[in-house]
């Protein structure tokens, strides 16, 4: 037992800082070429079938093109994919990792930076990162504050968008202030999922931007600031909200989707996404009825853009990146943003688009439940992550436990 | 007789038992170490360096902690209880009953609903905006809106309870079923009738004893998992907090990676607390025991209006949880096919054959993956069963449980946490990735549930017909295959219907043991569970519905034709 525990941790003990092979992001003629007959393993939430559907084109048409092939390894969860490669590390597999390319942002990415899981610089080595524009949208080169440094690339942006059935509801409440008081005139039909899930924790955010005295504050992380003094409101807030939840705060939806089942089942009015086109996503699959409308709140939104990372010893890094490539791509961008295929929003600059890669983006059809981006109003940053590990505590001694 | 098989029988060596226990050994140490030395901040890949025992004070320090551990002691209990006390009852007052023989044809479809989607079934129908509800609004409760009430994700966790006994009570009911012949009720019955016993308490005299003896092992195998249940008490269970087996499973999954280490501190009390509860029905089991016997001195013959209500109370539960797995069976069916389905109406927009279109023909590659992988998986846990248990009984060994206790570490430590030291072994051993190395994992978490299936009616199956076939010249291999498997056609073929059922079912094994390159129903339907669109979840618990019946099917009809000249096999 013993020599099996020495030889198990000896081997993680040796792993730390090891390199991994993979070829100079900067050459990338030697990229394309170390690409072919490769496999891409990406591992991506599968909770959609709209999204899945549209992995599954970008993933045949990049390998198709390029030589490679790619299979989606579908996820209820990211840290499935961080749990394989700390175990990899931790039995020394420094390269030919199954992970290549992990659909990512916020605090695992963060997390994983931290703890060297991460390959790179490459993100900004890859030709259509040209096509970005970091100054014009800081969201693409910082990563809920924290700068990405080439470690991830972007293929998409979010952002907190509410909806509601008009059918029941006509006149939602359109700030954080009004929402407090419509529920209170409605008890039990407003729900969020219960943090630390990712939508419950930003739900948390949106208000807490909406009432704390000085938003640039949240900038910085949490123990730079008077932390008491900029969530005092946010909590009285909570405070006289919980009673008038859904079910009193008693039970909580345990994930974002189930805010979609809720509305379509009655039990609440009013849901909300981190992708703006899900409404119409979800009255394409019958989970809405057609007289859903989506709003944003007055205050802003909260925005922040997803990524691509490679682990550290991925075994296909190559191809990987030539993937990320081309999700970047004014071609395969374009057709996520369609509101018929996904409604994702793009990340590249459309100035930095030649006239005819513009076109791609002008005249999709859009179904009346979603809102088109140039309605979906100011993106509010978002704050350092270390907020949301306070807030999700608190939260959790406040709020998530019995009472 | 041991004496004389000594020399023959030593092409299956007594090592039979030490040999599987040798081979689940390096897996299952490397599983409990991979929990064990973080707990004790030992992790060097996330840079815990050395020994510490603040994973287990920020453990302690957590204030729900107590409430979360109640939880998981609580309903493991109390669905255990209830569970074994239904099947008794209706095996006791109804077998040989069209009621009886109702349920049994009822069961293998029962079984095959995996854990998951019975939570989501059931879910749907008693919530507020369920169908129950549906049905009965707005015209007999004037309910234009679903009215605010806490039903699912209730504090105690009385939903998780029914669910979990509505899915206990068949698996239970099934190992009933396949231990009952070497039990021989009818001649117990017959003498305990003539003796002026009413039939309950005749056979809870005579029978019960020997029943449950065969079937204790999975008796506490349900309360293992109903105290560690995962899947089901997230959807069914209360959230503020949940019982400790989810808690550790929201640590894991934490983007905050420090929380692994609270994680599997967690994940070791949980093992403590299983533990405990198993030491706690020991002593329950004793008690019972000592009663048991003073009442069966007394020489009460039992009748009488008690007896009647008590053989409702049987029907009433088994009757219930059936149709509520039915009924969650129902509605899956008919989302699958659903268009728009908003609260009041009973009956949903459609049909429509979308969904089924969309994901019908991904179906296929998955289904036939987790058929393979189940089936291997499935042969070598049997495989090994029979050889330790043949070898006991060959070479007088003493039960193996006691050995084997070891086997039963995958099914109670939480997966989540288990599976960060396996998957690391399989790493170091360069075992993984490929479809063989799922079959070893997936081997890993079947064996427990093939070997406490099979375990007690092998070890109850009457020594004296090997004898017979001993002194009329068979050798010991004649012996098990013309005599003891044919005899134990059932048990054994059920064991290995409750294995593939195991292996269907397997999620994280699937997908970090394979590195995601091994799609399986299971990792398609547990990823787009994610996002909670019931007709996509309906589709995929229903194909993983159809991956587990096939067998269970198998082993309630082959018997039955097998048997069909060997009355004296069919008295079950």
């Amino acid at each position: 037992m013993r020599t099996i525990a020495t030889g198990l941790f000896a081997a993680a003990a040796l792993a730390a800082g090891a390199a991994a092979q993979a070829p100079n992001p900067a050459d990338w003629p030697a990229v394309l070429e170390a690409a072919k007959g490769q496999e891409v393993h990406w591992h991506a939430w599968g909770g959609s079938a709209t999204i899945n559907d549209y992995i599954a084109w970008a993933a045949a048409e990049a390998g198709r093109r390029h030589g490679f092939s790619v299979v989606h390894v579908p996820l209820a969860d990211t840290a499935d994919a961080v749990s394989r490669v700390i175990a990899e590390r931790a039995a020394g597999r420094d390269s030919g990792g199954a992970v290549d390319l992990i659909w990512i942002n916020g605090e695992n990415f963060a997390e994983m930076k931290e703890q060297g899981l991460l390959f790179g610089p490459w993100a900004e080595s890859l030709p259509n990162w040209s096509l970005v524009d970091p100054v014009a949208n800081p969201a693409v080169a910082f990563d809920f504050t924290i700068p990405t440094e080439g470690y991830e690339a972007p293929w998409d942006m979010a952002q907190i968008v509410f909806f509601h059935d008009s059918a029941r509801l006509p006149e939602p409440p359109r700030s954080i202030p009004a929402l407090l008081d419509w529920a209170k005139a409605n008890p039990g039909r407003f729900a969020y999922p219960q943090p630390p899930d990712f939508l419950g924790s930003t739900f948390l955010k949106q208000a807490l931007i909406a009432l704390t005295p000085d938003r640039a504050r949240l900038q910085a992380p949490v123990d730079e600031s008077d932390y008491e003094a900029a969530t005092a409101p946010l909590w009285a807030w909570l405070d006289a909200l919980t009673p008038h939840l859904w079910r009193g705060g008693a039970a909580w939806p345990q994930s974002g989707p189930r805010l979609i089942q809720l509305l379509a089942d009655g039990e609440t009015e009013i849901a909300f996404s981190f992708n703006p086109n899900e409404a119409a996503n979800a009255v394409a699959n019958f989970q809405l009825p057609e007289s859903v409308r989506s709003f944003v709140l007055e205050e802003g939104s909260i925005g922040n853009a997803n990524f691509l990372a490679i682990p550290y010893n991925a075994g296909d890094a190559a191809a990987a990146m030539v993937l990320a490539n081309f999700l970047m791509s004014p071609e395969a961008q374009a057709r996520k943003q369609d509101p018929a295929i996904w409604g994702g929003m793009t990340v590249l600059a459309m100035d930095r688009l030649s006239a005819e890669d513009r076109a791609r983006f002008d005249g999709f059809a859009r179904g009346e439940a979603s809102l088109p981006p140039e309605a979906l109003g100011p993106i509010l940053p978002e704050p350092h992550p270390s907020w949301m590990v306070r807030l999700e505590e608190d939260w959790a001694k406040r709020y998530g436990s019995a009472r | 007789m041991v004496t004389a098989a000594a020399g023959r029988a030593s092409r299956l060596p007594p090592l039979a038992p030490a040999l599987t226990v040798a081979l689940l050994l390096l897996p299952v140490s490397a599983g409990f170490l991979g929990v064990a030395a973080p707990s004790l901040g030992y992790m060097p890949a996330l840079g815990g360096e050395r020994l510490s025992a603040l994973p287990f004070r920020e453990l302690f320090a957590w204030p729900d902690l107590p409430r979360a551990v109640a939880l998981s002691v609580l309903v493991g209990l109390a669905a255990t209880a209830i569970s074994l006390l239904a099947v008794m009852l209706i095996v006791a007052g109804w077998r040989g009953s069209r009621a009886f023989r109702a349920l049994e044809r009822a069961l293998s479809p029962l079984l095959s609903v995996p854990h998951a989607a019975a939570a989501f079934g059931l879910a749907f129908l008693i919530a507020p905006s369920g169908w129950i509800a549906r049905a009965l609004s707005p015209w007999a409760t004037g309910w234009e809106r679903p009215p605010d009430l806490l039903i699912v994700q209730d504090p105690w966790g009385l939903s998780l309870i029914l669910g979990l006994v509505a899915k206990e009570i068949p698996f239970l009911f099934l190992m009933t079923l396949a231990a009952l012949p070497q039990a021989q009720p009818a001649k117990s019955e017959a003498v305990a009738r003539a003796l002026g016993y009413a039939p309950l308490t005749g056979w809870f005299k005579t029978v019960f004893p020997r029943v449950y003896r065969q079937i204790r092992l999975p008796v506490l195998a349900v309360l293992a998992y109903s105290m560690s249940v995962v899947d089901m008490a997230i959807i069914l269970g209360p959230s503020a907090p949940p019982p400790l087996s989810v808690q550790v499973v929201r640590w894991m999954n934490d983007p905050d990676l420090s929380l692994r280490f609270r994680a599997a501190a967690g994940a070791m009390l949980q093992l403590g607390l299983v533990a405990a509860a198993l030491l706690f029905w020991f002593g329950l089991e004793k008690a019972v025991a000592a009663l048991g016997r003073r009442w069966v001195e007394g020489g009460g013959r039992g009748g009488g209006a008690m007896e009647g209500w008590l053989r409702l109370l049987g029907l009433a539960l088994a009757a219930l949880s059936a149709g509520a797995v039915f009924a969650g069976l129902g509605g899956l069916a008919i989302w699958s096919f659903a268009g728009l389905w908003p609260f009041p109406d009973a009956l949903p927009e459609g049909p429509t054959l979308r969904s089924w279109m969309r994901h019908g023909p991904a179906l296929a590659a998955p289904m036939a993956e987790t058929l393979l992988i189940a089936a291997a998986a499935t042969a070598l846990s049997l495989f090994l069963t029979i050889a330790c248990l043949e070898a006991e009984s060959r070479h007088g060994l003493a039960p193996s449980g006691r050995a084997l206790w070891l086997l039963y570490l995958p099914l109670i430590v939480p997966q989540v946490a288990f599976l960060t030291g396996l998957q690391t072994l399989a790493l170091a051993a360069g075992l993984d990735g490929g479809r063989g190395a799922v079959i070893a994992a997936h081997a890993l978490f079947v064996l427990p549930y093939v070997f406490l299936s099979l375990a007690g009616p092998w070890r109850e199956w009457d020594a004296r017909q090997a004898l017979v076939a001993r002194t009329l010249g068979a050798g010991p291999g004649r012996a098990l295959f013309a005599v003891r498997l044919p005899m134990l056609l059932r048990p054994a073929l059920t064991a290995a219907a409750v294995g593939f059922a195991a292996s269907v079912g397997q999620y994280l094994p699937t997908l970090l043991i394979g590195g995601g390159a091994v799609r399986t129903v299971t990792t398609e339907a547990v990823a787009l569970a994610a996002g909670g669109d019931r007709r996509a979840i309906a589709i995929w618990s229903l194909a993983q519905t159809a991956a587990a019946l096939a067998p269970f099917l198998a082993a309630a009809l082959i018997p039955r034709i097998a048997w069909r000249n060997r009355a004296g096999l069919r008295d079950g």
